[in-house]
């Protein structure tokens, strides 16, 4: 494959999972492309922002590694695990503990793992995408059982028996006469030097089958709970070095601004002892406290001079991307083809700019060794990171190194370097360590946001109320789950990227959210077209498989048909579905009107949720409660809100999240299904509670939004 | 941007302050005004107390300040002289975990963890002044602690099991 054809555009790429993009049309478009790895490719574009694309068939360097590589057995007994994933909260850490206890058949207890250090780890490629379970765990236990299978061998062999009679239990093979054992630690000295351990992990080892799990399959705690509860775990923001500084950035005072001039002297004359940077348009402090730091900087920023571009505002934003669209939106090919269509019917669904406000916000300490670079950072992208620092520090990459400790919350918002190449400008000027430690404001305004969304429906219905065509165009904000899952007559379905006027990327479950918030909206939409009740108005388009299962069971336990037969003022009833990433949602929600207050209030949650086998029942079942309570955010009152380019709502007090006071009722049922393969659910239990909430609204009042956040006093 | 203008930007002489924290007295030299997020954090080495919002929304910095819980962000270093601090790492005494950290525990009731240790000082404080609280007050009272992993039915869960745990115990 040409390198030219994996440059991802804008808003698009090769697959869904990892998509992450970023536009900015007064940007320079200076593009280096570097090779990481199997099939990933990098792109960034002027100021340091980045678009990725990864081949669809591409598992990350981690495919074929040697043994030795995944897996290190100690003479103690202990076993250590090599992984590049990161923990932020997603329950990685004891996934990975469980895949290798459950192959190499230890307890739990006795598996360490050592996450995204990128001297120490392999590329696992990045945290993102429910991509842990499907391909991590397999890879973790392919290794393990290799592990096992050479302890087995290297048994028979050493005792001359037969391989057939020897297995491996709690750690150990026994003699099948002799009361003799050889377990793990025993040959921990033999597999430094055995060839079998610097070979490839084979590939074709038999996983032990979901009903035979014995450490998968349970609710392994994570392994750090204790530190974490005790404030002794150092996440990055806590972290400590002889000599350390703090840093402080310049930002502009608007998005698109750029620096005119600015006296850099001012800084020190405010605190002596600051280090003041300024390498192109970066310009930074570092002191002693971080008081400081900042004091030095507002000197710096009252001398700082700006030109400012011309910027759209929030009010106008759909208008603005629907102009910028960087290719022409395809029209409905159908209309003609179906003059005989009996209803025809179309509708536009629009999706604010959110932010992912991770509790602890961008983090990194940059230092400089003989040897190169060290940062220590919160990102799910250890090794993406690295070849960030290495590409904007000018060093090869293997002078830097990247250490993630498990950190404050990612969401899809953590995949970049930022604050550590801030920090490594910072810790070079200074010649001493450096941590910079993002505030929240700075975290609202320049980290990357979750797309705005204007999605066009078109649909028609034949006389017996099915859907003849489908026509649906996402513009700016993605192609996750873009497809209809429903059995359609004709279906035309196209992501067109748009120049966004502000930075974005991932977010929890990427475009499939806004996608499904407007196919699920719009599925309820012509279901009162046809007159038909919304449940049957689905199933009718689900003739069989398992999306319609957890529709059908997600029915069954909120007593839906008996449920919309009641009606009272102010309440309403929603249903809405999807899949993505190999897992199957259904949810439905009961909500509450205020009319005086045009308040909504989300009082109660059904969802039903099936990934395959379940590795980690309470893990799984956490990601959901997650997803459908941090999914009540963007479906109810998350909006970035700027003007002229500047951000207007850029702290807490002022962008609502979710709080324990917006609890509903909650109702989960997590499908066990072994004969799947395992699929991540840290992502598609949020893509059904926005349209349910919108599908209940428009029940209960008759008026249908077609708006994330979904608002009854909105204009939109 | 505001956080930085609102910084006072003249040179500040350094004082020494006499702080109480975890029951130990410890010095500082330090400007005033700074707040005693920072000053834990960055002079004392106690990083258990997490920054979140620096404007008392998400209670990620919470630490008891004579048993009442408070808000690190908003308090200066002058503010707290004299004061008994209680942070997370003061918590567990002897080793031997709080009881509303044992059910943190039990209950699986973080998925970060990064605001852990404000809930846990949260509820703590909750128990001092309400020792058999109803569901209505502990959402009332934790409303102030965002959880951004949104483990909110887990943290109730674990409130609810200290509550307990408190009550058999007393």
């Amino acid at each position: 494959m040409k390198p030219d054809a994996l440059i991802p555009r804008t808003g698009d790429s090769t697959t869904s999972e990892a998509w992450f993009a970023n536009a900015s049309p007064a940007m320079d478009r200076r593009e280096f492309l570097h090779q990481l790895g199997v099939g990933v490719f990098w792109m960034v574009t002027g100021t340091s922002v980045w678009a990725q694309a990864r081949r669809p068939t591409a598992g990350g360097a981690g495919e074929r590694l040697p043994l030795q590589a995944r897996l290190h057995l100690g003479e103690d007994g202990s076993i250590t695990v090599f992984c590049g994933k990161v923990e932020c909260g997603q329950g990685a850490r004891a996934e990975i503990v469980q895949a290798a206890a459950e192959e190499l058949r230890v307890p739990a207890e006795i598996v360490h793992v050592l996450l995204a250090d990128t001297a120490k780890v392999p590329d696992d490629g990045i945290t993102a995408g429910s991509r842990t379970t499907p391909q991590t765990v397999p890879a973790i236990r392919r290794a393990a059982a290799a592990a096992r299978e050479w302890l087995r061998q290297t048994a028979a062999k050493h005792w001359g028996v037969d391989l057939s009679e020897l297995e491996v239990r709690n750690g150990a093979v026994r003699h099948p006469r002799e009361d003799r054992r050889f377990g793990y630690s025993d040959a921990a000295r033999l597999a430094v030097e055995d060839p079998v351990w610097q070979q490839a992990v084979p590939t074709d080892l038999p996983l032990a089958a979901p009903v035979r799990w014995q450490v998968m399959g349970q609710s392994l705690p994570r392994p750090n709970a204790r530190e974490v509860v005790t404030g002794q775990y150092r996440y990055p923001s806590d972290l400590r070095r002889p000599g350390l500084f703090y840093g402080a950035v310049l930002r502009p005072p608007a998005f698109g601004a750029r620096l005119v001039s600015v006296d850099l002297e001012a800084a020190a004359r405010a605190v002596p002892g600051v280090v003041t940077v300024r390498e192109d348009s970066f310009v930074g402090v570092a002191a002693a406290t971080s008081a400081e730091a900042r004091r030095a900087l507002a000197a710096l920023a009252a001398t700082a001079r700006w030109g400012e571009s011309s910027q759209p505002s929030s009010r106008t934003i759909y208008d603005h991307l629907r102009r910028e669209v960087e290719e022409p939106v395809p029209p409905n090919p159908f209309r003609e083809e179906f003059t005989s269509a009996v209803r025809e019917w179309r509708a536009t669904y629009r999706l604010a700019y959110v932010q992912h406000v991770p509790l602890e916000t961008r983090a990194a300490l940059a230092e400089w060794t003989d040897q190169g670079l060290t940062v220590w950072m919160g990102t799910q992208n250890p090794f993406g990171c690295r070849a960030e620092l290495a590409r904007a520090l000018g060093l090869p990459p293997e002078q830097v190194r990247v250490i993630v400790p498990d950190f404050g919350g990612g969401f899809g918002g953590k995949h970049t370097a930022e604050a550590g190449i801030e920090a490594a400008r910072l810790a070079r000027a200074a010649r001493r360590p450096v941590l910079m430690h993002w505030s929240r404001e700075e975290e609202f305004v320049w980290a990357y946001y979750r797309p705005a969304a204007v999605i066009d429906v078109e649909a028609g219905l034949d006389a017996s109320g099915h859907i003849m065509y489908w026509h649906f165009v996402n513009m700016n904000s993605g192609r996750a789950a873009l497809d209809t899952p429903y059995a359609v007559g004709r279906s035309h379905c196209r992501h067109v990227p748009a120049r966004s006027p502000l930075r974005q990327g991932s977010y929890r479950a990427l475009a499939a959210t806004a996608n499904h918030f407007a196919r699920e909206s719009a599925m309820d939409e012509l279901a009162a077209l046809a007159g038909l009740d919304p449940l049957d108005f689905r199933l009718r388009h689900l003739p069989t498989g398992r999306l319609r299962t957890v529709l059908e069971e997600v029915a069954r336990r909120f007593r839906w048909r008996e449920r919309i037969r009641s009606a009272h003022r102010g309440v309403g009833f929603g249903l809405a579905c999807g899949t993505e990433k190999g897992s199957f949602v259904a949810t439905c929600v009961e909500v509450a009107m205020d009319e005086a207050t045009a308040e909504i209030r989300v009082r109660e949650v059904v969802q039903v949720f099936e990934c395959g086998a379940i590795v980690n029942p309470e893990n799984l079942l956490a990601q959901v409660e997650g997803c459908i309570l941090m999914g009540l955010g963007p479906a109810l009152w998350e909006e970035i809100r700027f003007t002229q380019g500047r951000v207007v709502n850029g702290t807490l007090s002022r962008y609502r999240v979710p709080r324990f006071s917006d609890l509903p009722k909650l109702e989960i049922h997590l499908l066990d299904r072994p004969e799947f393969p395992s699929a991540g659910g840290g992502e598609t239990p949020i893509v059904a509670v926005a349209p349910a909430i919108a599908n209940a609204v428009a029940r209960a009042t008759g008026r249908r939004i077609r708006h994330m956040p979904i608002r009854l006093d909105a204009a939109a | 941007m505001s956080q930085i203008s609102a910084e006072v930007t003249s040179f500040v002489t350094p004082q020494s302050y006499e702080l109480l924290i975890n029951g130990q007295r410890r010095s500082v030299r330090t400007e005033p005004g700074r707040s005693l997020l920072e000053v834990l954090r960055e002079d004392l080495d106690l990083t258990g107390t997490k920054y979140g919002c620096g404007e008392g929304q998400c209670g990620a910095c919470t630490v008891l300040v004579n048993g009442q819980r408070a808000h690190a962000c908003k308090l200066t270093v002058q503010e707290v002289i004299g004061q008994s601090i209680l942070t997370i790492e003061g918590l567990a005494a002897d080793g031997q975990l709080h009881p509303v950290q044992e059910a943190f525990l039990a209950e699986q009731a973080f998925q970060c963890g990064y605001c852990t240790a404000g809930m846990i000082l949260s509820a703590v404080a909750l128990f001092h002044q309400r020792p058999n609280p109803t569901e209505a007050e502990i959402v009332q009272w934790m409303n102030g602690n965002v959880c951004r992993c949104c483990g909110y039915p887990r943290i109730l869960r674990a409130i609810r099991r200290a509550a307990e745990m408190l009550r058999k115990s007393s």
